[in-house]
């Protein structure tokens, strides 16, 4: 019976206009809407599915501000069992590797964890480095960008995607994995799941509770800094091809250059 | 200059709490992902896959979800008005099916029922297994269906149905029927599972609204049902009339879920179109009629927020229901034309919703209580004399 904690990050709803915060190049959080990001929907879904199958308990984890906690219950309400989360002023503008420390410290409160799973990037940092450097923290194999996951009683199986083709790997438990976009689809949460998620425990912890000292932490002890943000570049106009005769294959010839085909 | 949203000046939005809203954007995320992009091929084909809808929405709990016990949700009749509210902001169509599973068909089974009659059906028609249909209406006798024909009659202990019954929402596609019948002891639903010899149920075709529904004209010819088949607790016309209020309910706030739907599309077409050489959202006769649309759209949802909450309390009269039936259908169906002429020729296409919300908002102006009707349930509550004769 699997004992999972899935991470979850609340991240600006892609719908909405996302900016970073003039002052400091942090996330500006009140511009937008806030959203469980949809790759840890599907680790949610993931974590349980193997509880379905297996049976065992399934532990929500964020690291983020007060309002996080709507990430949290969605995931709760989709099915998740319990919830720990760290909230910490001092917390603001922390890098990816400070991160990742507070969230390994934050893992050691949930007892006989045998499987850790994350999504493979967050749609608004895309760091992408947290599964890794959480592994090596913890010291534990990680297997990240699964498009599937298999686990029996001591080992978890994995098909790893990349962009060369896929790869097969197996480690013993417990194990770090991430998920990427083809694991599954997210079910929508239940009504009844929904008014059960109220009554779910949340823990929430400070990072005195961890034991970190609030000096090795925030955007002053940043190991790396924004310096400057800048939109987009709008899209360049499109390009019409007229059909001579040889339409089919100038697309054809612009889907190879694109290395699309 | 930023926009206040447009689509809830009066900020209902803080009028409902966690629970509430979460259960809104489901709803919201799941007719998003699974119906809207669908709407215009079944609305113009006049078909809908209902039976598999049912399925999926009884996997969120949509289907009596406001019933307690039977695996049902369980919620609040508030959370109830949202879900129709975002399910007709998809089209009427689909809050009509989960108006008449959970308000009519349940309800009258969950009110009226034995304890056997409950347990066999309730639980498959919260999961969408069975569907089921409500049959008050004939071809003769709409807003007053105590004149109906369609009678029961006792034969040793069993009981023989005959008669027609139409206009009758999920009717071909239901696996149990309600049917109200007129007997010796007045008027008594009955429990008819549609496989019983001597049933038929016809689809009503050339709708030109609510098309993405299921409408069927119900026959019954010498139906012979056991004497369990009746619902015990039903006494007369105030059993339906009890099923319709709560069907009702659910079209307070769904229509205005159409109406938002069409102020929506209205405002980013505006926004977009020009015409003279400008956006035509900039021009004041556009600006005057978007007023006017998102003024009524938010003192019909503050007047829904408000009928929601005393139904909660358990103290909502019938015409109290009326008068939010009444007001918010006859405003949604005015934003829907409205929004209309702003689409100019665009307008009258699938492409867009709006002409396909007006049109379904024609049945849904007719169906539970035409309006005339629920000015004249006000009527009698304001003076105590009954004008309806
Ligand atoms: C798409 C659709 C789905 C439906 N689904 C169902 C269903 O699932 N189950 C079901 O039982 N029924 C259903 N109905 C039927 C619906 O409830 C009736 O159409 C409605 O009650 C009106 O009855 P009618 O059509 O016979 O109109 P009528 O009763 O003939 O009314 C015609 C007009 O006369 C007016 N009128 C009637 N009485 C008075 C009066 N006393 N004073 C002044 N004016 C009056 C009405 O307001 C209306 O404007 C559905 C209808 C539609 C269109
Ligand atoms: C079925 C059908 C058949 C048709 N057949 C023909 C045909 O045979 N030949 C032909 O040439 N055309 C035809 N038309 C086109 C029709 O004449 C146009 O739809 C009409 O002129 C409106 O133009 P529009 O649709 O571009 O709307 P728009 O001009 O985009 O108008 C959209 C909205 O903006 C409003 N608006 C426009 N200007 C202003 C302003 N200055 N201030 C405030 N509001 C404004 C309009 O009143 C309308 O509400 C047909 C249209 C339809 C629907």
């Amino acid at each position: 019976m699997p004992n999972i904690v899935v991470l979850v990050k609340q991240v600006p709803d892609t719908y909405s206009e996302r900016k970073l915060a003039s002052a400091d190049h942090t996330l500006d959080r009140a511009s937008a809407d806030a959203v469980l990001d949809e790759i840890n929907e599907r680790a949610v879904e993931e974590a349980l599915q193997i509880k379905e199958a297996q049976g065992g308990e399934v532990t929500v984890l964020t690291v983020g501000p007060e309002r996080a906690t709507d990430a949290i219950r969605k995931a709760l309400s989709m099915g998740a069992d319990k919830a720990v989360h760290v909230s910490d002023e001092s917390l603001h503008g922390a890098d990816i590797i400070q991160t990742a420390k507070v969230l390994a410290k934050a893992i050691g409160t949930v007892e006989g964890y045998d499987l850790i799973i994350a999504g493979n990037e967050s749609t608004d940092g895309v760091g992408g480095a947290i599964p890794a450097m959480l592994a090596e923290l913890l010291g534990l194999p990680q297997l990240t960008h699964a498009r599937k996951v298999e686990i029996d009683g001591t080992s978890v199986k994995v098909e790893r995607e990349t962009d060369a083709g896929r790869t097969f790997l197996e480690a013993a438990l417990p194990a770090v994995i991430s998920v990427g976009e083809k694991i599954n689809d997210p079910r929508y949460p239940s009504f009844k799941g929904i008014m059960a998620a109220k009554k779910k425990p949340v823990t929430t912890l400070t990072i005195a509770d961890l034991g970190i000292d609030a000096s090795e932490v925030g955007l002053a002890n940043a190991a790396s800094q924004v310096l400057e943000s800048a939109p987009k570049p709008p899209r360049a106009a499109g390009q019409q091809i007229t059909d001579e005769g040889d339409g089919g294959s100038k697309i054809a010839e612009y889907l190879v250059s694109q290395k699309l085909i | 200059m930023t926009r206040t949203a447009p689509l809830d000046l009066v900020a209902a939005d803080d009028l409902f709490s966690d629970e509430e809203r979460a259960i809104r954007d489901t709803v919201r995320k799941f007719c998003a992902d699974r119906i809207r992009p669908h709407l215009a091929e079944w609305f113009e084909k006049g078909e809908l896959p209902a039976r598999d809808l049912a399925r999926e929405m009884g996997e969120l709990g949509l289907l009596g979800m406001h019933l307690q016990g039977y695996g049902a949700a369980g919620t609040n009749a508030v959370s109830y008005g949202l879900a129709c509210h975002e399910l007709e902001a998809a089209d009427s169509g689909l809050r009509s099916l989960v108006s008449v599973q959970g308000s009519l068909a349940m309800y009258a089974i969950y009110a009226y029922g034995s304890e056997e009659q409950k347990n066999e059906w309730l639980p498959r028609m919260v999961t969408g297994e069975a569907v089921g249909c409500f049959g008050l209406t004939e071809a003769d006798f709409g807003s007053n269906p105590g004149g109906m024909r369609t009678n029961a009659k006792k034969d040793g202990s069993d009981w023989v149905l005959n008669g027609t019954k139409m206009w009758i929402t999920n009717g071909s596609i239901a696996d149990v029927a309600v049917v109200w019948a007129r007997t010796d002891e007045g008027i008594r639903g009955f429990v008819v599972p549609t496989t019983v010899k001597g049933f038929t149920a016809n689809t009503v075709p050339g709708k030109l609204s609510l098309r993405a529904s299921v409408t069927s004209e119900l026959v019954l010819e010498d139906v012979r049902l056991p004497a369990d088949a009746v619902l015990p607790h039903s006494k007369g016309l105030a059993s339906p009339l009890g099923c319709l209020n709560e069907a009702r309910f659910g079209i307070v706030f769904g229509s205005l879920g159409a109406a938002r739907d069409c102020l929506e599309t209205a405002i980013a077409y505006a926004s977009d179109r020009e015409v003279f050489d400008k956006p035509l959202s900039a021009y004041q006769l556009t600006q005057a009629k978007l007023a006017e649309m998102a003024l009524e759209l938010g003192k019909g949802m503050l007047l829904a927020v408000r009928i929601g909450r005393l139904k909660d309390a358990g103290t909502l009269k019938p015409e109290q229901v009326s008068m939010g039936k009444l007001n918010n259908v006859r405003v949604a169906l005015r934003i829907a034309r409205e929004a209309r002429t702003i689409l100019g020729a665009n307008g009258i296409t699938l492409e867009y919703p709006v002409m396909r919300h007006a049109n379904n908002l024609e049945s849904v102006l007719t169906y539970e209580g035409t309006s005339e009707v629920h000015l004249l349930v006000i009527g009698q509550a304001l003076t105590g004399v009954g004008a309806f004769r």
